[in-house]
C-alpha cells in the first residue's frame, strides 16, 4: 500500500501548511473571492443572462488590451491610497470612516493648488499642488483625531461627520469662491504644470499608480522600521500597556490620523491632478473612501494586502463597466460580489472554523481578544513582523 | 479537520480556475456576437442619478426605447457609479461602435469633450449642455418657461398662500427651474409665500421627503421639485399628508406616483430629443448644433394629466401665458438676478 502512504503524506503536509496562520490568512481572501463569483454567477442565472458572458466582459473590461489595463490601474490607484488610510487608523486602533470627506478635501485644494498658482515649473509645482491637497486631507483627519485624544469623543462620529462638512463645503466652494466663469458648476482647469504625467498616452494612466504604489511601500516602512509606526501599533494593540510603557497614547492618535487623512487627501489629489484636471461638483461621495475601509478590511490592514485588496476592488469596478455596455449586466451585480467579499472576509470566524476546527477553542479566544483590543484583524500583523 | 478543509480549499480553488478559464474561453463567442450584421445602435450613458429616477434618466430611456420600437434601434444604458466612470462608460460605447452615444446630464460635459474628438466617425449627444465637437448634438430646454406656467398654477390653486420649492442641488440648471416658478407665482399674486428649500442631493427621496415635509409643516399646501430622485420623496410626503396637499413633479409625468396628490408636472422631453437626433442619426440629417426646447418646442410645460385636478379657468389662464411666451411678448427669468428684475405681466 505504498500509495496511500504517499497520500497519507501529503494529506499530511497540506495540513501542517494550513495550520500556518499565514496561509490561513491569505486563504480567508480567496475562500471570499471564490464564494462571491459563485453567488455573482448564481444571481446572473436567476436575472436570466448568461455568467459566462458576464465573466468574460468583466475580465475583457479589465484586462483586454492596454487601453484597459490602464483603465483598471487607474481604478486601482485611489483606492490603494485609501485602503492605506483606513488601514493605518485600524492600526492605532481607530475607525477612520472619514476617508470619504478627507478625499473630497484633497480634491478640492489641490485643484485650487493647480489653477490658482501659475507660472511655477512643473517640478515644483505638481508636488506642491499634490502636497497641498494631502494637507487638507491631514487637516482633515487631524480634527476628529484631536477631538479623540482630548476629549475622547469618538472618532467614528467625528469622522462621519466631517464626511457631509467636506461634501457640502466643496459644494459652496465650487458653486461660489473657485467656480469657472460658465453654467457649470466646476474650478478652472490646472495648469498644465500641476497634472500628473501621463506616460502611456494615449490612454490616461498617469504617475499616480506610481505614487500610490511607493505610498504602499512609506506605509510599510512608516509601520514596521520607525518608532512612531511602532508606537501606533502599541497604541492600537493596548492602549493601557503602551501608556504604561511611556507612549503617548494622545499624541499617536493624534498623529495616526493625521497620516491617514494625509492618505486619503493625496487619493484626492490624484484623481484630480491626474485624471480630472478640475474639480467638478460631486453629488454625493465617490465611494473610493468607503471601499477603502473594505480594501483595508480585505488586505488585513498590511499595506501589501491593501495593494491586494485594491487591486481586485479596482479591477471589479473596471470590469463593472463593460459587463454592463457588453453583456448588459446591471453593475449592482459587482456591488454583490464585493458586498459578499466583505461579508465573508469580515466574518473570517466561519471560515476558519472550517478550515481548522481543531483549533476551535483557541480561535474563539483569539476573537474575545480582538473584540477586547478593538482592532480589527490585530492579528494580521503577526506573518509580516516576522517577515521583516 | 482534514478533510473538511481539503475540500474547501479546493473547492474554492476550482471555483476561481473555473472562471479565468470560462472568462478567458468566452472571448471569442463575444466578439462573434459582435460582428453579426447588425441594426442601428443608440446608446446612452446616466449620470450617477441611474436609471429608476422617474424622472430625468428615466425620461432619455423613454426617448432611446422609442427609437428601438419605431426604428429598430439596438439600444444599450450604462450607468454610471461615479464622476470617473463617465468617460470610460462613454468610450464603452464608442468602442462598440455605437452610432449615436447620449451623455445625459451636464456633469458629462467634460468627459465628451475629451471623448467625442476621439471617435470622430461616430456621433454623440448631450443633455443640458453644450459641447462644441463636429459630431456632438447639444440638446438644452427653457426649463423656466415651463416652471413659470406651474408657479401660475400653484400660486392660483394655492389654499394657504404658501407654496414650495425643493431642488435638488443648487447648480444653474435647478436655477432655471426655481427663478421660473417664482416668477410665476408673482405674476398670479405677489403676496404668495414661496419656501425655497434645497436637499444638496439628487440621488436620495429621504432626504426630498424630508424638505418637502418641513415646508408642508411651514404652511405651504403645493410644493414643486426640481430634484431628480429626491422628487419621489417629495411625492411621498404629499401623499402622506393627505388630501389637500400637493406635490408637482418634475422631468417625466409623475402622476401615477400618488394620482390623489400629484397637481401637475413639468414636463422635460427629454425622451423627445433623445428620439428626435437619434432618428436623424438614422436617417442622415443628423446636425452637431445646438437645440433648444421651450414652450414653442414644446419641449417644456405641465403634463397632460394637469387637467385631472386643476379647473379648467386656470388651465385656460395658463394657456394665455403660455400663447405670450411662445409668440416672445414674455421672456421668463432664468436666473436669481434676472428675477429680480423681472415684472409680472400683465393679461
Amino acid at each position: 500500500m505504498p500509495e496511500s502512504g504517499r497520500g497519507a503524506k501529503a494529506s499530511q503536509a497540506w495540513r501542517t501548511l494550513l495550520q500556518r496562520e499565514d496561509v490561513r490568512e491569505l486563504l480567508i481572501p480567496v475562500v471570499a473571492v471564490a464564494l462571491a463569483l459563485v453567488l455573482g454567477a448564481v444571481l446572473v442565472m436567476v436575472g436570466g443572462k448568461s455568467p459566462a458572458a458576464a465573466y468574460s466582459a468583466l475580465v475583457r473590461g479589465a484586462f483586454g488590451g492596454i487601453g484597459n489595463v490602464a483603465e483598471t490601474l487607474i481604478n486601482i490607484t485611489p483606492l490603494i491610497f485609501t485602503g492605506l488610510s483606513v488601514a493605518f487608523s485600524f492600526r492605532c486602533g481607530l475607525f477612520n470612516i472619514g476617508a470619504e470627506g478627507q478625499l473630497i478635501m484633497g480634491q478640492i485644494i489641490a485643484a485650487w493648488a493647480g489653477f490658482a498658482l501659475t507660472g511655477l515649473p512643473a517640478v515644483v509645482h505638481m508636488p506642491l499642488a499634490l502636497l497641498a491637497g494631502v494637507a487638507a486631507g491631514a487637516i482633515w483627519g487631524a480634527v476628529p483625531g484631536y477631538l479623540k485624544a482630548r476629549l475622547g469623543v469618538h472618532e467614528v462620529i467625528n469622522t462621519i461627520m466631517m464626511n457631509y462638512i467636506a461634501l457640502y463645503l466643496s459644494h459652496y466652494l465650487v458653486i461660489g469662491p473657485l467656480k469657472a466663469p460658465g453654467p457649470l458648476p466646476v474650478t478652472p482647469t490646472i495648469a498644465p504644470a500641476a497634472r500628473l504625467w501621463r506616460f502611456l498616452p494615449p490612454t490616461r494612466l498617469h504617475l499616480g499608480v506610481l505614487l500610490a504604489v511607493a505610498a504602499v511601500w512609506l506605509v510599510y516602512y512608516i509601520l514596521f522600521r520607525t518608532t512612531l509606526g511602532y508606537e501606533i501599533r502599541a497604541v492600537g494593540q493596548n492602549q493601557e500597556a503602551a501608556r504604561y510603557g511611556g507612549i503617548s497614547v494622545r499624541k499617536n492618535i493624534v498623529l495616526a490620523m493625521v497620516i491617514s487623512g494625509g492618505l486619503a487627501g493625496a487619493a484626492g489629489a490624484v484623481q484630480v491632478l491626474g485624471l480630472q484636471h478640475k474639480f467638478l461638483d460631486i453629488f454625493s461621495f465617490t465611494g473610493y473612501g468607503f471601499d477603502g475601509i473594505a480594501v483595508a478590511l480585505l488586505g488585513r490592514n498590511h499595506p501589501l494586502g491593501v495593494l491586494a485588496g485594491a487591486c481586485l476592488f479596482g479591477t471589479l469596478a473596471r470590469g463593472a463597466i463593460l459587463m454592463q455596455s457588453i453583456a448588459r449586466i446591471p453593475k449592482e451585480i459587482i456591488g454583490i460580489v464585493q458586498a459578499t467579499i466583505v461579508l465573508v472576509v469580515a466574518a473570517d470566524e466561519i471560515i476558519r472554523r472550517f478550515i481548522a476546527p481543531r483549533r476551535k477553542a483557541a480561535a474563539a479566544t483569539a476573537t474575545t481578544a480582538a473584540a477586547a483590543s478593538e482592532v480589527p484583524a490585530g492579528g494580521a500583523e503577526g506573518g509580516a513582523d516576522h517577515g521583516a | 479537520m482534514s478533510r473538511k478543509t481539503t475540500w474547501i480549499v479546493v473547492v474554492a480553488v476550482v471555483v476561481v480556475l473555473a472562471a479565468v478559464y470560462v472568462a478567458v474561453r468566452g472571448l471569442p463567442t463575444a466578439k462573434k456576437a459582435e460582428e453579426a450584421p447588425q441594426a442601428m445602435k443608440a446608446g446612452m450613458v446616466t449620470d450617477i442619478g441611474g436609471l429608476g429616477d422617474q424622472s430625468f434618466n428615466d425620461a432619455a430611456y423613454r426617448g432611446l426605447q422609442k427609437a428601438k420600437d419605431e426604428l429598430g434601434a439596438e439600444i444599450n444604458v450604462v450607468e454610471s457609479k461615479k464622476m470617473d466612470d463617465y468617460e470610460p462608460n462613454l468610450r464603452s460605447l464608442a468602442d462598440q461602435k455605437y452610432d449615436i452615444t447620449w451623455a445625459i446630464g451636464f456633469l458629462m460635459t467634460d468627459a465628451l469633450n475629451n471623448v467625442a474628438p476621439q471617435y470622430p466617425d461616430l456621433k454623440f449627444g448631450i443633455i443640458d449642455s453644450v459641447v462644441e465637437q463636429p459630431n456632438v448634438a447639444s440638446v438644452t430646454f427653457k426649463e423656466e418657461e415651463g416652471s413659470y406656467l406651474l408657479g401660475i398654477i400653484a400660486a392660483t390653486m394655492t389654499k394657504t398662500g404658501t407654496v414650495g420649492f425643493v431642488g435638488g442641488m443648487d447648480v444653474p440648471v435647478i436655477e432655471k427651474f426655481e427663478a421660473g416658478y417664482v416668477a410665476g407665482v408673482r405674476t398670479v399674486n405677489p403676496d404668495v409665500k414661496v419656501l425655497i428649500g434645497y436637499t444638496g442631493k439628487f440621488d436620495d427621496p429621504a432626504k426630498g421627503k424630508e424638505v418637502a415635509l418641513a415646508q408642508f409643516g411651514q404652511g405651504a399646501d403645493i410644493v414643486f421639485h426640481a430634484s431628480g430622485a429626491c422628487g419621489i420623496g417629495v411625492i411621498e410626503a404629499a401623499k402622506e399628508k393627505g388630501e389637500g396637499f400637493w406635490a408637482m413633479g418634475v422631468d417625466s409625468c409623475q402622476h401615477h406616483l400618488a394620482p390623489d396628490n400629484v397637481l401637475s408636472c413639468m414636463m422635460k422631453r427629454v425622451d423627445v430629443a433623445v428620439y428626435d437626433a437619434t432618428s436623424k442619426v438614422k436617417d442622415g440629417t443628423f446636425e452637431a448644433t445646438h437645440y433648444v426646447y421651450g414652450l414653442k418646442e414644446d419641449g417644456v410645460g405641465p403634463c397632460d394629466e394637469t387637467s385631472k385636478h386643476v379647473p379648467q379657468e386656470v388651465l385656460d389662464k395658463v394657456n394665455a401665458y403660455k400663447e405670450k411666451i411662445v409668440a416672445g411678448e414674455l421672456v421668463i427669468p432664468s436666473t436669481r438676478a434676472e428675477l429680480e428684475t423681472f415684472t409680472a405681466p400683465a393679461l
